[in-house]
């Protein structure tokens, strides 16, 4: 990893602005020369990379010729399937893994040269948490916290203390990291993340291993620290996750990028592009309503138990078909299934699901990319 | 939380001695260092009471001496504190620089797998910063692992045997507390004579994420080296291996010192120190951190 070789302890670069002895640690004044160039060309991006590709030993590309865009101030999903590069991207952009080709902007400034000043204002939650099983979970903070030479000491009780009430441990503080759960664990990993006030937060499956209660705990969290103007960048495999809480959604396949955008227009397109919706009905009697239904232009009929789901024609397709002209109103649709002698339990459309899109995307192929 | 208070804190030099207190705590804490620290400390204990009970079935004290490294041992029973030189002799060959290997072999290998070492360098702790901090903190322990020898031995030493003045390997006799500070300062050079197994530990352990592999390797090297130290035919090599000049701390035992093989022996140090540091911070600096 291209790191200016220091000529020393990295930690006795001399500081670029002292404020007076016991100023506090957040306190307002002149940002330091180093706090980047401000608004400028990717001044309105949290994370960019350009053609940013990963290929590890063998030649087998993880990431190929990435472009992503992550604005300032969005909740950016990132979603593609086991092995589709998502660590890989993440780990380049903290600086842990060197990109083989193309570059990456964190916070308006080069990624991994300017990591000294960027990283301390990233938190970070990467493939899981990883503690040290025989400190306390206080004691973990601790150590990540001294880690950061941007940390004041005199604070950092304080701080520890805040970051485990923000993430619902606090009673479980003083017990050692070993005799965490699963979903302990990866609190404790988001309480490292909230250990500063943050301009960007990186989350890679935050609430794996957590119970639903604790799932719902973090979307909210989540919400509250983007409410605040933090930029998070959220990896998952969850697509309900990611709808709940993403304004924006990236998806990457077998280690290149698929689309991004808006979660609201990466719905719309796959809507288009899927025709008017999906009808589904609950019936006992699926043989006639498959019949009705086919009569009435509908296409791609299933029948599953007591369901029975299928395609709305749109309005050229409906052309040919009774009745002719305009697609069939949903109202018509029912009454004839009822005139049929079909009883009918549910009716209605689904709209396109961000896992519909997904599986579209990526495809529905349960292995995993190799 | 909110972004105007995210703009950057201000790094002071002293802040980044946090980590490195972080560290040191970390590893005193652990039982494993704890468990070589008690080896360490009862190794004095064993050869004191042995060379005790030798000596109380009447086979008069200079029955057995001498075999062993530099002739301390006949000395104990006149002296407690030619235990402290004895205990030294005894564990420098081995025990010492095993546990400094364990120490060090598990010092960036046992971050990396455990997955820590990725949540350190984004904290950031910086690449160059956390190599210093483990190395200063393996250093540390030489000190200490070196010093618990020195005072379990002091302690046995005073507890199982008369105490007095000190004659010297030349012959010449110093008083009881002159004894101790020429005891502190053997110390003070076994420490020295770890540093170079330090280095070469941690250069394992940037190679690696398994922490029993760096361990294993760094151990395995320092046996090695310490039969190749004893092969005849190596003879123009062995003042290059890092064992070669260690049993010269008994030369502070000599009136007035013979200070050329306690150079020497520095300076090899420090040359292991340099190469197999730069080695570890070349390979720690481009690594690609998968773990």
């Amino acid at each position: 990893m291209p790191q200016p070789p220091a000529p020393g302890p990295e930690g006795t670069r001399p500081p670029d602005e002292v404020p007076g002895p016991g100023a506090p640690d957040d306190g307002p004044g002149p940002q330091p020369a180093d706090d980047g160039p401000g608004p400028g060309p990717a001044g309105d991006l949290a994370i960019e990379t350009r053609g940013l590709t990963k290929a590890y030993r063998g030649g087998q590309l993880a990431v190929d010729d990435l472009d992503l865009a992550v604005p300032r101030g969005s909740i950016f999903g990132f979603l593609g399937p086991n092995g589709s590069g998502k660590t890989t991207t993440i780990r380049m952009l903290m600086g842990l893994i060197e990109a083989s080709a193309g570059s990456a902007r964190v916070l308006g400034q080069p990624m991994p040269a300017a990591g000294r000043r960027v990283l301390p204002k990233v938190g970070a939650l990467i493939e899981g948490p990883a503690l040290y099983g025989f400190l306390s979970g206080r004691d973990n903070l601790r150590r990540f916290d001294a880690a950061d030479p941007y940390a004041d000491p005199r604070t950092r009780t304080a701080r520890v203390g805040r970051a485990l009430e923000r993430v619902g441990l606090a009673a479980a503080a003083g017990k050692k990291a070993r005799a965490y759960s699963l979903g302990m664990k990866q609190r404790l990993g988001l309480a490292a993340a909230l250990l500063q006030p943050r301009e960007l937060l990186v989350l890679d499956e935050p609430t794996n291993g957590l119970d639903p209660q604790g799932m719902r705990e973090i979307r909210a969290l989540i919400r509250a620290l983007a409410a605040d103007g933090t930029t998070v960048f959220l990896s998952s495999h969850l697509l309900d996750e990611i709808e709940q809480v993403c304004t924006h959604a990236a998806v990457m396949a077998r280690g290149r990028l698929i689309t991004q955008g808006t979660v609201a227009a990466l719905s719309a397109t796959v809507l288009d592009s899927r025709g008017h919706g999906r009808l589904t009905v609950t019936t006992p009697d699926t043989a006639d309503t498959v019949r009705v239904l086919k009569e009435h232009g509908l296409t791609g009929l299933q029948a599953a138990d007591d369901r029975v789901t299928g395609e709305l024609p749109s309005a050229d397709a409906a052309m040919g078909t009774s009745g002719g002209g305009a697609p069939p109103d949903l109202a018509d649709l029912n009454a004839a299934l009822v005139h049929a002698g079909v009883r009918v339990r549910g009716f209605g459309t689904e709209r396109a699901s961000l896992e519909d899109i997904f599986v579209q995307l990526t495809g529905e192929g349960f292995d995993v990319a190799g | 939380m909110s972004q105007a208070e995210a703009l950057p804190r201000t790094p002071r030099p002293l802040w980044s001695l946090g980590l490195l207190r972080s560290e040191i705590t970390m590893t005193f804490r652990r039982w494993r260092t704890l468990a070589l620290l008690a080896v360490l400390a009862g190794v004095p204990v064993v050869v004191g009471i042995a060379v005790k009970i030798e000596t109380g079935d009447g086979g008069g004290p200079d029955g057995g001496g001498g075999q062993g490294g530099p002739a301390f041992l006949s000395q104990i029973t006149h002296n407690g504190l030619f235990l402290v030189f004895t205990s030294l002799a005894v564990t420098l060959p081995f025990f010492l620089p095993m546990s400094v290997g364990v120490i060090a072999g598990d010092s960036l290998a046992g971050e990396a797998h455990g997955g820590t070492l990725r949540y350190l360098l984004v904290a950031p702790a910086g690449r160059t910063r956390l190599l210093l901090v483990k190395y200063a903190a393996t250093l540390t322990f030489c000190l200490v692992g070196t010093l618990v020898v020195a005072l379990s031995a002091l302690l046995t030493g005073a507890l199982l045997f008369p105490v007095g003045e000190v004659t010297l390997l030349s012959g010449t006799s110093v008083t009881f507390a002159e004894g101790l500070l020429r005891a502190l300062a053997i110390a003070v050079a076994v420490a020295l004579s770890l540093v170079g197994v330090a280095a070469v530990g941690l250069f394992v352990s940037a190679l690696t994420t398994s922490g029993i592999a760096a361990m294993a390797t760094t151990v395995g090297l320092l046996i090695t080296v310490q039969i190749l130290d004893n092969l005849p035919q190596l003879h123009a090599l062995q003042p290059y291996l890092f064992s070669h000049y260690w049993l010269s701390f008994a030369d502070l035992l000599r009136d007035p010192v013979y200070w050329d093989q306690l150079q020497k022996n520095v300076g090899l140090q420090a040359l292991y120190a340099l190469v197999f540091g730069s080695a570890a911070w070349a390979r720690f600096t481009t690594r690609d951190v998968t773990a």
